[in-house]
């Protein structure tokens, strides 16, 4: 296998996510309202709530909806990374996943194709996203936009690696709602998301240690430092970490003689 | 090319350097003055200064700073550079506020206890007079061209005009009821004045010493009672003026030209005393219960920066 072998494998793979990507103006427009209703609605009705504390990387008071941004961020990624994996378990069901998986090419290397395809449509639902809070009045930086961008793609192969790990376990479309449930709910709400550390460390201390060790709280802090041109290197550590185990596990997961293809009856 | 960037870069930050400024703040608790570092927002060093300190002023040659020193019933003379005392002034008794002349020969004190200003002739350490004004005298300026005091009264809700050729009142405005702090536009064409329990900001014109504008204030998700006005100010060009809300943890802007407002910024809590930096390109602001000063950017209007100074911030004062 050559190089121009691969580069043509994982831009077909990229393009094909991104022609469906925006071919499926549906899927755009609610990637984007989701969290925009999160903004205008949630966070304005919380709106005088916050602004006890400064915590880093802020440097003075903030409102609310300044401060869940990065979370929603965190959110388009964590829907998208959960997105991807619905549409290899629809691939899977359709039969496009053997025609992938039969190229030559090794399998860890399709799965990363896969997964930046998918981080790269996250990334610009993200860049929409902000240039839409841009006019809300939710400024950071200049250069925090230019400093965000290795932050997402990191942020975004990380939860896209956690999509494709669960897609590995889900046998049919249906099970995609557990997923739901079990994942994404959580994970979104045992997060910095929506509360800074100390805040939920008032209410709850197991709350606080769940909040700290869910990656995604990590994701959306490096997202956050980020965007204010700060560098959160426990969050960058933890992120990386957290890809690689979920990466791992994903490829094992995808491998026919080992993972759990074997046990659901190949692709 | 590249050492021509850094150079300009190094030389950049030199200028920078150079045009540092310090800002002085009265901390009402900790019986101290905080020196603050804005340009690196940070704290540089807290001194003793006296019982309770409030109001602080410099002088106009910037050599001298005035303090309030409520509980010792005096106004200390601080050298601004060594910070050491130098002498006292006679405030008569718990002085809040005052405002220093143009000239910087005049002090104007506010007795809130006693219904009237006094005026200190700052040279002979000597109280000059006295003038019997409303009742709980507060909020008190020199206009820019050095014709007029005018000090308002919490309780009477008027704005006493003294001239300062004769030292008597020479006119009374009605304005809305617990007015705190007032300003002159530079020109000297305009008293802005805060009253704290109606809300409201009001602009007088100083020739007829009439109201012609009363702004109110409104913050999405704050009640009304909560926007209580104190500290203003006005930009020398009058293109726009600041008003520190209190309780509402905002600083109103208001467009001095067409007197509509048009932002309002988060600061800490209970956002009290407002001062500029000397090019006018910062705001300062005494956030009360929150124990800091918020730094604003004027050209962004943005706040920049909160730095945690003592307990309770009150006055503010800055040297170039």
């Amino acid at each position: 296998m050559k190089l121009v072998h691969y580069w043509r494998a994982m831009w077909g793979i990229i393009w094909r996510e991104l022609s469906r990507f925006v071919t499926q103006r549906e899927r755009f427009i609610s990637a984007l309202v989701r969290p925009l209703v999160w903004l205008f609605v949630f966070a304005a009705g919380f709106r005088a709530a916050l602004g006890l504390a400064i915590t880093p990387p802020y440097e003075t008071y903030i409102l609310y909806e300044v401060y869940i941004t990065p979370g929603l961020i965190g959110m388009i990624q964590l829907f998208n990374g959960m997105q991807s994996s619905l549409s290899m378990v629809y691939d899977r069901e359709m039969g496009s996943m053997r025609i992938l998986m039969v190229c030559p090419l090794p399998r860890w290397f399709l799965l990363l194709s896969k997964l930046l395809a998918g981080t790269g449509v996250s990334i610009l639902q993200v860049y929409v996203f902000l240039a839409i809070a841009w006019f809300y009045d939710i400024q950071a930086p200049w250069q925090g936009y230019l400093w965000i961008m290795p932050a997402l793609l990191l942020s975004g192969l990380m939860l896209g690696a956690l999509g494709l790990l669960l897609s590995s376990f889900i046998k049919q479309l249906e099970n995609f709602a557990g997923v739901m449930n079990f994942v994404i709910f959580p994970m979104f709400f045992m997060s910095t998301a929506l509360y800074p550390l100390w805040k939920i460390k008032e209410s709850s201390a197991l709350l606080y240690h769940l909040a700290q060790y869910n990656p995604f709280s990590q994701a959306v802090e490096l997202v956050r430092f980020a965007l204010y041109g700060q560098f959160n290197s426990h969050a960058l550590i933890y992120t990386f970490a957290a890809f690689v185990v979920f990466m791992v596990a994903a490829i094992i997961g995808y491998n026919p003689s080992k993972g759990m293809m074997m046990r659901k009856g190949g692709a | 090319m590249k050492k021509n960037i850094l150079g300009l870069f190094l030389t950049a930050a030199l200028a920078a350097t150079v045009q540092a400024e310090t800002v002085f703040v009265t901390l009402e608790k900790d019986n101290a003055l905080a020196i603050v570092d804005p340009i690196a927002g940070k704290l540089i060093k807290t001194v003793e200064i006296g019982q309770r300190p409030r109001g602080i002023s410099i002088s106009p040659d910037n050599k001298y700073l005035y303090v309030a020193v409520s509980d010792d019933n005096t106004i200390k003379i601080i050298d601004a550079d060594s910070l050491k005392e130098t002498g006292k002034l006679p405030s008569g008794e718990d002085p809040e506020t005052f405002a220093l002349n143009p000239v910087g020969d005049k002090l104007y004190v506010s007795n809130e206890d006693d219904s009237q200003v006094t005026v200190i002739d700052i040279k002979r350490k000597k109280a000059a007079k006295q003038i019997k004004v409303g009742v709980e005298p507060e909020g008190i300026a020199v206009s820019p061209d050095n014709l007029w005091v005018a000090s308002a009264s919490e309780t009477t809700n008027m704005v006493h005009w003294i001239d300062t050729k004769n030292n008597a009142i020479v006119e009374n405005t009605l304005v809305d009821p617990r007015p705190r702090a007032l300003s002159f536009t530079a020109d000297s064409q305009q008293l802005w004045v805060t009253s704290e329990m109606a809300g409201t900001l009001m602009v007088l014109d100083v020739k007829t010493k009439q109201i012609i504008k009363t702004v109110r204030f409104d913050v999405q998700g704050i009640t009304s009672d909560k926007i209580q006005p104190v500290g203003v100010v006005i930009d020398k060009d009058r293109k726009r003026g600041y008003v520190a809300l209190g309780p509402a943890n905002r600083v109103a802007v208001v467009n001095a030209q067409t007197f509509e407002v048009e932002k309002y910024l988060l600061v800490g809590q209970r956002v009290w005393n407002l001062a500029f930096s000397p090019d006018q390109k910062r705001l300062y602001t005494t956030n009360g219960t929150s124990n800091d000063i918020s730094i604003i950017d004027l050209d962004s209007q943005t706040v920049i920066k909160s730095v945690g100074v003592g307990t309770y911030p009150w006055g503010v004062a800055v040297k170039p």
